[in-house]
């Protein structure tokens, strides 16, 4: 688990306004309280996919929501799939 | 892409092809993912006015500018750490029955609990009355084992019956102990009645009359699911009247009010009575009617 520091230096192109917007948003959620977020590897890989989808892809701030929603409901379909193919997956994390 | 692309036609063929390659858009596609770092490579050398005068004197090939790239957001996403991710509100139930339908089978659960054992189907012709008002009657499994099912008033044909845990054995994978059993899942076909016909929550019945009845009118039982009720004919009644006794349908269920009997009168003449002929032979209408004159008119 990293801070939000480490996250900004790691992607280029990332700012902090962006990211703490993004926060602030659910798009990302990291452990802790604000000013002391953790960031595991899936929400480093996904601030990486929101600044590819936002700045590659020139999708905007309007939409990006619409494509996350669609992209969550999709993975969880796949981790649905995937835990009736193999039986069970361990037990949900509890959310924060 | 022409040897004099600017910067902006490069940029804007590369989001055209991303949008269509990225792994993260295309979880279920492998391909998609060396296709995505070739095009990036392709994007950075062409980007980048130095690597890109580079490839345009043959110094580097296509290759020369990728660089590794960490993970995508799919490698983490269908793994237990993306349910942090997982839309909110909507939990397990939805997709595991819509699994469960899909595919027929026992599903798991999210939280790794005992196994449900599989539903079982089994089909069941119910009587007409049974059916409408209401039954319990008992049914031998192909196994021996015998179910006591209620069927509730107002059961449509074509109707399933849910019978929680009566289906097979739960447990592990294996058949194991410790498990939900499946349930029972029993399909109603209800049987044709003699003369009642079911229409939505209405009963639908051909009522025979006797001649004097429907000229004269008068009292007279008829036979509804929930027994017979005394009815009124009014005098004059044709062939083919509709009489209709409010709530002597199918019973009332639910939030459904009870409907309607609706009885079509049909005038029986039978073999007639020596009297009746009789009096038809010398029976002179004071108006005379001709039923067919509307048809005469017409034709």
């Amino acid at each position: 688990m990293i801070g939000i520091e480490l996250v900004i230096a790691e992607i280029t192109g990332l700012t902090a306004p962006d990211l703490e917007r993004w926060i602030n948003n659910d798009w990302v959620r990291p452990q802790g309280p604000a000013g002391a977020y953790l960031f595991q590897d899936i929400d480093v890989a996904r601030v990486r996919l929101i600044c590819e989808l936002r700045f590659d892809l020139r999708i905007d701030e309007e939409t990006l929501p619409v494509v996350l929603m669609l992209l969550d409901q999709i993975y969880g379909l796949r981790r649905e799939l995937r835990q009736q193919r193999s039986g069970a997956l361990p037990p949900a994390p509890a959310r924060a | 892409m022409a040897r004099d692309a600017t910067l902006e036609v490069i940029r804007a063929a590369y989001r055209k092809l991303a949008k269509k390659h990225h792994p993260d858009l295309n979880p279920g596609d492998a391909k998609a993912e060396a296709r995505f770092k070739r095009l990036s490579a392709a994007h950075q050398l062409l980007t980048d006015p130095v690597k890109r005068a580079r490839f345009d004197s043959g110094e580097i090939d296509a290759e020369g500018a990728e660089t590794p790239r960490p993970g995508f957001y799919r490698d983490h996403a269908e793994g237990p750490s993306g349910y942090r991710y997982a839309p909110e509100g909507e939990d397990e139930p939805d997709l595991g029955s819509m699994f469960g339908a899909m595919f027929g089978e026992r599903r798991g659960r999210r939280n790794a609990g005992p196994r449900h054992g599989e539903d079982r189907r089994y089909s069941l012709t119910a009587p007409f009355l049974d059916a409408v008002n209401g039954a319990s009657t008992r049914l031998t499994l192909p196994d021996g084992r015998t179910l006591d099912v209620r069927i509730p008033p107002a059961t449509a044909d074509g109707a399933t019956l849910r019978l929680r845990g009566q289906g097979g054995a739960g447990g592990g994978r294996a058949g194991g102990e410790g498990g939900v059993p499946g349930d029972a899942l029993i399909e109603i076909t209800v049987a044709p009645h003699a003369f009642f016909r079911r229409d939505g929550a209405d009963i639908r019945l051909d009522l025979p009359v006797t001649l004097a009845e429907a000229a004269l009118g008068g009292l007279i039982d008829v036979p509804t699911p929930g027994g017979p009720v005394r009815m009124r004919v009014p005098a004059g009644s044709d062939s083919l009247t509709q009489l209709r006794l409010r709530g002597r349908g199918v019973p009332a269920h639910g939030q459904h009010a009870a409907g309607d009997l609706i009885a079509t009168l049909r005038v029986t003449i039978g073999t007639p009575d020596p009297a009746l002929i009789a009096f038809l032979q010398g029976f002179t209408p004071e108006h005379k009617m001709n039923p067919r004159q509307a048809m005469e008119a017409t034709a």
